[in-house]
């Protein structure tokens, strides 16, 4: 019989990939049930969720001001020679 | 191909992995990869002047993909340009049987590696490294009650600052593969092939730099997490 109950050190181990939905079925029903029970465990999810969904937004890099001027200069240098 | 190590920067051409043979089924994605092989062929048969419009969607890619290896912009810059200019004279050697944006990164993460190494800033990097290992665990601070940070609160330079410090504050394997993968979102094989590392070393790296990053972000930028009292004694600024 498989076991059903799944460990803190289990979980937060496949955290990411569950984010990525790139875990068994069997697995992410296990994760699931210890989630609903496990404030850290959840904390950790809903935190690096939210620190993706950060990253990913254009506002945080900026590019250095007058990048692709520069770069389109030295392309089109590049071009005449 | 070795698991931890980084792909021989002698080969700053790549070759696809097939691990990125492009199979598109969103619609969306398919017409501008059309597109871009459209002007790919136009290119290549002399109409040089439109890889300006094929280069302008990855300007911030080949900058951020350099500056996640060289952390420093000017050096970044630079790196950046020498790719752009050695994708655009080597065009031709482009198959297509990967993604452009792909092949593009491929060249600019071979051209940072080896303007670090001239610059001798792999010695650094390399003790950073040897001190990071995919294999030991990493346990995440125990914070029961995550707040979400909204993201209007990015408008306020002060998050911005405490991301992008989180980000320098990671290890350099750990830090170029959240670089691609959350903040230029490639996909796991994509940016495994653009790093010349194997899928499963970008998801245990991605695991370890995700932790990290979370936990520099909680609760306060000051990186304090509880008083004397054990509460909380810092809130967050955003």
């Amino acid at each position: 019989m498989k076991r059903l109950t799944i460990s803190c050190s289990e979980v937060i181990q496949e955290i990411s990939n569950y984010l990525e939905h790139d875990v068994p079925g069997e697995l992410r029903a296990r994760m699931e049930i210890h989630l609903v029970d496990c404030a850290h465990c959840h904390a950790v999810l809903d935190g690096v969720h939210n620190t993706i969904s950060l990253v990913s937004d254009g506002r945080v890099f900026d590019l250095p001001n007058g990048f692709a001027t520069r770069l389109y200069s030295k392309l089109k240098t590049a071009d005449d020679d | 191909m070795s698991d931890q190590g980084e792909r021989p920067e002698v080969l700053t051409m790549p070759s696809t992995s097939p691990a990125t043979v492009v199979d598109v089924t969103d619609p969306v994605l398919a017409s501008k990869l059309e597109r871009e092989r459209i002007l790919i062929t136009r290119i290549c048969a002399g109409e040089k002047a439109l890889f300006y419009e094929l280069i302008q969607p990855y300007e911030r890619a080949v900058f951020l993909a350099a500056n996640s290896i060289l952390q420093n912009e000017h050096d970044a810059e630079e790196a950046a340009q020498d790719a752009v200019l050695k994708a655009f004279t080597h065009l031709a050697r482009f198959r297509g049987d990967s993604r452009f944006s792909t092949w593009l990164i491929q060249i600019v993460i071979n051209e940072a590696r080896m303007k670090r190494r001239k610059e001798r800033k792999h010695l650094y990097d390399s003790i950073d490294e040897s001190q990071s290992s995919d294999d030991k665990d990493y346990l995440p601070q125990d914070l029961a009650d995550w707040r979400e940070i909204p993201s209007e609160a990015l408008q306020q330079k002060e998050l911005r600052d405490a991301l992008r410090r989180a980000i320098d504050a990671l290890s350099p394997i750990y830090r170029q593969v959240f670089m691609l993968r959350d903040v230029q979102q490639m996909s796991i094989a994509e940016t495994a092939a653009a790093l010349g590392i194997t899928e499963a070393s970008v998801k245990t790296r991605l695991l370890r730099a995700r932790l990290q990053v979370r936990d520099a972000l909680a609760p306060g930028y000051d990186g304090k997490w509880t008083g004397n009292d054990g509460h909380w004694n810092k809130v967050r600024p955003w």
